[in-house]
């Protein structure tokens, strides 16, 4: 049906170069924090002090307090029984540890169904029209057919510009007037997408503080809708976090969790200067695992989340100086 | 979710109910607290760490006032330092000869465009023509949106397509000259800190247009590197200013004390809301209390005083004193408390909220409020001024009336008389203030 808008930015060299992009675009915003990891790691002692300034570290890259002081105390119990040396074995040792701990937790997207849905929601500015766009450009590289649904009835332009994505992406966009009902542009797109043998669909929605109950309850008649048309679906549903945001994520993802249910996130603009640190803690407390992950305004930018280059992305100092 | 900073100081300090000065060992031992408060608002870690080390040299022997223990004083202290440090309010100001040029610049999803909306909407409520100009020509749609929120209050828009983001700017003087405009908002692309093209295109924008104003968007939520990401636009277009978005959320708001630390200028408005009028002028004593979670006490106490007629309220103490409240009168009181909103946004606002709301069962919602109004407003004057000549029939009647049970009506009249005996044994003793008495009392007696 359409053609990629241009063939040659699928080329496969440079989604190797993802996480290389990753740890660079990561890097040059925060050298600081960079040089702070290469100062606290390179010290000849495990000392107090040293445990202190690795919890400053992790908290300032926005692990939170609870995972950050957590995160230092398990390792200090490591450090004690393996008998590490150096910062630098605490290191290795911190790498594995919280690779172990990443490692175990279901990252792929469940897109069985005909169609599958993915109902995507999130805060205001968080990046949800974006990712949905790069999304289905990953998801059509790969093969499916998707189809994406203008659910975000209320901002000014959102259709406008989720139909550019689409363009963007090649991939077929239903939308209803502004101001419609997001129930019933979701319901056209399932069965649009039955006709036409398009999977899966995506489902853009009005980005809305979490703290907002009626716009909650907005959601809930949307994912209605949806069980209605096919019990099993929306197969997954992904809130999109903003990797700028402190502490609030974890309460939006819990929040959203407790009211719609989630399967995964998506971490956007995990460049320049935001850390992953939001990541960790979330993970670990709310048990929603982060899906895919965002670096910046390309169609490519987007990829599903792995841990162990994450981690390594994260903590890696070598290429700092 | 958490305990607020009170609390917790409260906690730390318990053992020190001496008076005197704040010993070191106490001013350590609470400024722990205060540290991991203030980074679980988000407040940078190093500015954390300047901000509790300038506590320290101020709370270090200082006199505990008579009113206060160790714990209330210190964060009378934090509290004040950070008021400080947050600024002044800051009006906002117009060239002397127009157009004011306003910039506005901030990273993606920072919320610019609806700000540039809600900012045209609060120059014109000042009385003045405001000009909206778009020159993100990088994220699709941004343009459009710029013209729908313009339309949506009759403001003209300036976004011609096919023109560089500094030709845009550079025109939108003669657009303002030739739609008779004197103040001229430009929103700029959103920019990732280390997009160093677009940080550059930004500078050439403020550098062809004179501009009064260069106003920094940020998000209230933002994390640890709001440091970074301030100190970027800093270093790159000199900010004159701050607009604080998404603060109608529970974001504790830490960053904003990262943004004055790293620029020294001032907060100017916060966003708090998603209609254009949602703008708001900056107020550091709350965003102090916000920070350090402690409840926005002050929007409380305002809110009481504006709702609350203060010559009803001396009328009612005298009343309480004398013993001889009426359910009349409690029924008045019931209305000054509905008028100030839904109880829980009120508890919302007190501090330690979170435990209160742990007692939601024992506090009376809004449904339980009208209940009390309705089997008040079906009794006979007779029956408000003296409850005792309520008998047994009367109370079906009332019940009937009310469209309850008679056990409500039972559990009213119990509660208030269990009040009123407490007002006049306090009214003998204890001075009372004029403020509205405590349902809750009367649902749980």
């Amino acid at each position: 049906m359409n053609a990629p808008p241009n063939p040659d930015e699928t080329a496969p060299g440079e989604r190797q170069g993802f996480w290389k992009r990753f740890s660079k675009t990561l890097e040059s915003g925060r050298q600081s924090y960079v040089a702070d990891l290469k100062e606290v790691f390179g010290r000849p002692a495990l000392d107090a002090a040293f445990w202190d300034d690795l919890e400053a570290t992790l908290i300032a890259a926005d692990a939170g307090v609870p995972t950050s002081e957590r995160v230092v105390a398990d390792l200090r119990r490591q450090a004690a029984g393996a008998h590490l040396r150096s910062p630098a074995d605490a290191l290795r040792y911190l790498k594995a540890d919280l690779a172990r701990e990443m490692q175990g937790r279901p990252r792929a997207l469940n897109l069985e169904g005909a169609p599958a849905v993915v109902l995507v929601l999130g805060v205001n500015g968080s990046g949800k029209t974006t990712t949905i766009g790069k999304l289905a450009y990953l998801l059509r590289r790969e093969g499916s057919r998707p189809l994406l649904a203008a659910g975000d009835t209320f901002r000014a332009a959102a259709i406008d510009q989720l139909r550019l994505w689409g363009e963007r992406a090649g991939v077929e966009v239903v939308a209803h007037q502004s101001g419609s009902d997001p129930g019933a542009v979701a319901f056209d797109a399932v069965q649009a997408a039955r006709a036409r043998g398009a999977s899966p669909v995506i489902i853009d929605t009005a980005g809305r503080l979490h703290t907002r109950s009626d716009l909650m309850e907005e959601l809930r008649k949307v994912r209605r809708v949806l069980e209605r048309l096919d019990p099993k679906s929306p197969q997954e549903v992904l809130a999109v976090l903003d990797a700028h945001v402190g502490q609030n994520s974890a309460q939006q993802v819990k929040v959203f969790q407790e009211a719609i249910g989630l399967t995964g996130l998506a971490l956007t603009k995990m460049d320049g200067s935001a850390r992953a640190g939001v990541v960790l803690s979330i993970e670990a407390e709310l048990s929603v695992p982060v899906k895919l992950v965002g670096i910046g305004e390309g169609l490519d930018d987007l990829n599903r989340f792995d841990p162990g280059q994450y981690l390594d992305a994260l903590l890696r100092m070598e290429e700092a100086g | 979710m958490f305990e607020s900073l009170t609390e917790r100081l409260d906690q730390a300090l318990k053992k020190l109910t001496g008076r005197g000065k704040l010993s070191e060992a106490d001013v350590d031992a609470g400024l722990r607290e205060v540290r991991l408060a203030l980074l679980e608002a988000d407040v940078n870690y190093k500015v954390v760490k300047d901000f509790v080390a300038s506590i320290r040299v101020r709370a270090v022997g200082a006199e505990v006032m008579d009113s206060l223990n160790p714990g209330q004083q210190l964060v009378k202290i934090v509290d004040e330092e950070m008021v400080r440090l947050l600024g002044d309010r800051v009006p906002m100001t117009y060239a002397p000869s127009p157009p004011t040029v306003i910039v506005l610049a901030g990273l993606q999803g920072s919320g610019k465009t609806t700000t540039a909306g809600k900012l045209a909407l609060y120059t014109r409520r000042e009385g003045h023509r405001p000009l909206l100009v778009s020159t993100d020509v990088r994220r699709p749609a941004a343009m459009e949106q710029l013209e729908a929120l313009a339309k949506s209050i009759n403001a003209p828009a300036f976004a011609p397509r096919g023109i560089d983001p500094v030709g845009i700017a550079r025109d939108s003087l003669a657009e303002a000259r030739r739609v008779n405009a004197d103040v001229v908002i430009v929103d700029t692309a959103g920019r990732l800190q280390v997009d160093e093209e677009l940080l550059v295109e930004l500078k050439r924008i403020t550098d062809a247009v004179p501009s009064q104003h260069r106003l920094l968007v940020l998000d209230a939520m933002t994390g640890q590197q709001a440091v970074n990401v301030t100190s970027a636009f800093q270093q790159t277009i000199s900010l004159s200013g701050a607009i604080l978005t998404k603060m109608e959320g529970d974001a504790r708001g830490g960053a904003a004390l990262s943004l004055r630390a790293v620029t020294q200028c001032p907060i100017q408005f916060v966003g708090v809301g998603e209609k254009l009028t949602d703008l708001e002028i900056f107020y550091p004593d709350r965003m102090a209390s916000r920070i350090l979670g402690m409840g926005d006490v002050l929007t409380l106490i305002e809110k009481a005083q504006d709702q609350v007629d203060v010559s009803q309220a001396k009328e009612m103490e005298k009343k309480l004193r004398a013993g001889r409240l009426t359910l009349t009168d409690f029924m008045e009181q019931l209305k000054q408390v509905k008028k100030m909103g839904p109880l829980e946004g009120i508890i919302g606002m007190l501090p330690g909220a979170g435990k209160i709301k742990n007692l939601a069962g024992a506090l009376p919602n809004d449904d339980q409020l009208k209940q009390m109004e309705a089997i008040i407003l079906s009794m006979t004057p007779a029956e408000r001024e003296r409850p005792e000549v309520i008998n047994g029939s009367r109370r079906r009647r009332i019940a009937r009336g009310a469209g309850t049970d008679i056990a409500a009506v039972n559990r009213l009249l119990k509660g208030f008389e269990q009040m009123q005996q407490m007002m006049k044994q306090m009214g003998k003793g204890k001075r009372i203030k004029g403020l509205p008495m405590d349902p809750a009392q009367l649902l749980k007696g």
